[in-house]
């Protein structure tokens, strides 16, 4: 019988944008039956465009930095983006792939992706700036997955 | 050992190695063989959870010249 991965996806940065992208393209490689509910922050990783999916030094002590940098310094204009800008080289040296490479192997092998209703409209986002190929439910569209599913993980 | 198709993973960090060679299966034939290439270091681990999984099986796997090779027979 083919397995289920039930996978909650509430952040909206680019660390905690990755887990959910790779353990659902995994899954499906393996032959398991995915689906992942985009909520809160999560649903940042519906957009088109994900060019706004940043990563922060400021409040994450555990990042490695290439020089030792001040919390006064962190939170300088810019810093977030200049961040995001060298994670990203970071990743594309270490053959790391892109989160819009990551999200179209998940979508061409069929993990399916919900956006949570109620956030979309709680933030007023747009679905037009979402991709297509996305379904939008609430918690009750999740329970009847993730009672069925093997593996269940809140990201 | 004689093989049916190579896929070139050299350079790709986890997941893509797994789930690139699963894409370069998918054409191939029951029996069949795939020589996969791979020079991240869990792909070691990894290509053994994936053959385990999904029934392909793991005929051979080592180093060369520096690469991990595996080569798997398509189930």
């Amino acid at each position: 019988m083919t397995k289920k991965m039930a996978l909650i996806a509430t952040k909206g940065t680019l660390d905690m944008a990755y887990p959910p992208f790779i353990l659902g393209s995994t899954a499906a490689a393996l032959g398991w039956d995915v689906q992942i509910f985009f909520t809160f922050y999560g649903l940042q990783l519906l957009r088109k465009d994900l060019s706004d999916v940043k990563i922060s030094p400021l409040a994450n002590p555990a990042m490695p930095m290439p020089v030792p940098m001040p919390v006064m310094v962190q939170m300088l204009p810019g810093m977030e983006s200049m961040a995001t800008m060298m994670m990203k080289q970071k990743m594309k040296s270490k053959g790391v792939a892109s989160l819009e490479e990551l999200r179209d192997l998940c979508l061409e092998a069929e993990v399916k992706f919900v956006a949570c209703q109620m956030t979309v409209d709680l933030f007023e986002f747009s679905k037009a700036d979402f991709i297509e190929n996305v379904e939008y439910g609430g918690a009750a569209t999740f329970m009847k997955f993730a009672g069925e599913s093997d593996v269940c993980l809140f990201i | 050992m004689n093989f049916d198709k190579e896929y070139d993973a050299s350079g790709l960090s986890c997941p893509l190695p797994i789930v690139k060679t699963k894409k370069a299966l998918a054409d191939m034939t029951t029996g069949q063989v795939l020589k996969v290439v791979a020079t991240d270091p869990g792909s070691v681990c990894d290509m053994a959870a994936f053959a385990e999984q999904t029934g392909n099986a793991l005929l051979e796997q080592g180093e060369e010249a520096g690469k991990f090779v595996f080569f798997l027979k398509k189930a």
